[in-house]
């Protein structure tokens, strides 16, 4: 649906977009997570056709957001970062507004802006001024304001920024539900959000792309070692000798406590040991009280990504 | 094209949602007024041409009070960004707005009809001189309009919008002033360029084609100006 090849974005001498590629299937929601300043808005508005790349091309929808830009509109609803509205106007009013510049047809108008008021739950302030609303309220007649003319892709620019835990439940949850029909990219720095809508995330930073997987594999491909903890009844020494002797183990930490052992064995990277672990505690009579593999999260991840790229850039400089 | 209208309609609204259309038309009123029955009362003549030469000042003062917003307010909110991601062109955002702004400005000068009535009733007007006098208006408004959007496209301020609005419009009256009576080519062009000695003609009664292509072409000009303003986000 989306397709992005060598796009660049340049202010002045510094890259914006630095020669980013790209693609979103048919159905997926692909989040784009990077740091303030990673080029993600930048991003977005070059899809838009709000601005135009340096370089590269862009395409939505098999249309060039260059050549063929009033197509591609025609195709995307797009919610911006901070969401601004025309603030005096009637909530109604600005989605009719809204329906009308985007060519819907008479007939639908109505039936669809009605449809978009019950999705977006603000039904309770269609006739308010837009001026008076909370920002949870403004955020939801942006994101009806995006799917007024059923666009097959959605772009959305920080959805959640800037409302109360309840809103952002609503609104992700609100999210998900539009999944299932339409094709979403989504930007944001916070990261549990990207694990619980996205299918694929892209990590952003300084204009380049330094990881594209499903976030489970990339908690998997970023795991620096394999590591697992324990917590044993039994003879402790012999354990750790047994343990040590289990092929792909690198380390075994041992620790006695009381009457019982805390193990901490780290294991080669992709390699899983679990089973052996077992068994080999079972031969040697002890009893396993609790086994776990300590996972990364994405948190971790964003970190490491991004504050690597950092320390390179330190050294060459 | 349809766009043009659902701007144009937007802007509309805005402007009635919103106290300026209210504060321009009730100032133009009172002022229009004044001079009306000032000059009314000096010169004893069934005429509107004396007291449309002091509208003109007045106009140049709140014309960029209507068009202040047009564009600044958008820049500044960001609300430009979900316009110009809509299917719509930069230029009929840009015709939409004009539109919306030239038609409060002849709602501004409405009111001015009464004073008619007033002249029909105590005197004998020249009606003919009265209808080229408002063509004339109503050209200069879509002058002025222009003006004031393209001030408007280039700041997100609504004040700083209005005030070098109104001071472009003024130089533009006082160039025309200077030159007049004149003579020499630094004179005609001040006095080409200036809008005074083209709105004069048209108070005298005379819709002459070459004022009107002044207008008209000035006006073209500028609104093709703010359309490339406004797409130069594209390429800036």
């Amino acid at each position: 649906m989306i397709k992005v090849d060598h796009l660049a974005k340049r202010y002045a001498d510094v890259y914006a977009v630095d020669h980013i590629s790209f693609e979103v299937e048919q159905g997926e929601i692909l989040g784009l997570l990077g740091p303030n300043g990673a080029g993600k808005t930048t991003t977005m508005r070059i899809l838009t056709c709000y601005m135009p790349a340096t370089s590269g091309t862009a395409t939505v929808s098999g249309y060039d957001v260059f050549r063929d830009s009033i197509n591609v509109r025609k195709n995307i609803g797009y919610l911006p970062e901070n969401v601004p509205l025309y603030p005096e106007m009637r909530v109604k009013e600005y989605l009719s507004f809204r329906a009308k510049l985007k060519k819907l047809p008479y007939r639908e108008r109505k039936t669809r802006i009605g449809e978009c008021i019950e999705k977006c739950r603000i039904a309770d302030v269609q006739n308010q001024i837009i001026g008076t609303l909370s920002k949870g309220y403004r955020q939801r007649v942006g994101l009806a304001d995006t799917l007024v003319h059923d666009p097959k892709i959605l772009i959305l620019d920080e959805p959640t920024i800037g409302l109360d835990p309840n809103q952002i439940r609503q609104v992700r949850l609100l999210i998900k539900e539009l999944g299932e029909k339409h094709t979403i990219l989504l930007s944001t720095h916070i990261l549990p959000e990207v694990e619980m809508l996205c299918g694929r995330v892209i990590i952003i930073n300084k204009g380049k792309i330094v990881a594209m997987d499903t976030p489970s594999n990339l908690a998997a491909q970023m795991r620096s070692g394999n590591n697992i903890t324990l917590e044993v009844r039994g003879n402790g020494e012999k354990i750790k000798n047994a343990l040590s002797s289990i092929e792909g183990v690198k380390k075994v930490v041992w620790q006695e406590k009381n009457e019982l052992n805390d193990f901490n064995v780290e294991a080669e990277r992709g390699m899983d040991i679990r089973e052996d672990v077992f068994t080999c505690i079972v031969k040697n009579n002890g009893v396993i009280r609790e086994m776990r593999q300590a996972s990364i999260t994405l948190e971790e991840i964003f970190h490491q990504i991004t504050t690597q790229e950092h320390h390179e850039q330190e050294v060459t400089v | 094209m349809t766009s043009v209208g659902t701007i144009f309609q937007r802007e509309i609204s805005s402007y009635f949602l919103s106290p300026i259309a209210y504060v321009v038309v009730a100032v133009f009123t009172v002022f229009s007024g004044y001079f009306f029955s000032v000059m009314l009362g000096i010169t004893q003549e069934s005429t509107l041409r004396y007291s449309l030469a002091y509208t003109q000042f007045i106009l140049s003062i709140l014309t960029p009070v209507i068009t202040m917003r047009l564009l600044a307010e958008e820049n500044k909110t960001g609300t430009i960004e979900p316009l110009m991601t809509a299917p719509v062109t930069d230029f009929d955002v840009v015709f939409g707005k004009f539109l919306a702004a030239w038609a409060l400005y002849n709602i501004m000068i409405a009111p001015t009809a009464l004073y008619i009535i007033f002249l029909a009733w105590v005197g004998s007007p020249d009606y003919g001189a009265i209808i080229a006098s408002y063509i004339g208006l109503i050209l200069m408004g879509g002058l002025f309009i222009s003006i004031g959007l393209l001030v408007s496209a280039v700041t997100k301020n609504q004040i700083v919008a209005a005030v070098i609005g109104i001071v472009a419009l003024l130089i533009l009256l006082v160039i025309g002033l200077a030159s007049y009576g004149n003579e020499g080519w630094f004179y005609s062009v001040l006095r080409y360029i200036g809008t005074y000695d083209h709105w004069d003609t048209f108070t005298k009664g005379i819709v002459d084609t070459r004022d009107v292509v002044y207008y008209v072409s000035f006006t073209a000009l500028l609104i093709f100006i703010v359309v490339r303003i406004v797409e130069s986000r594209r390429w800036r």
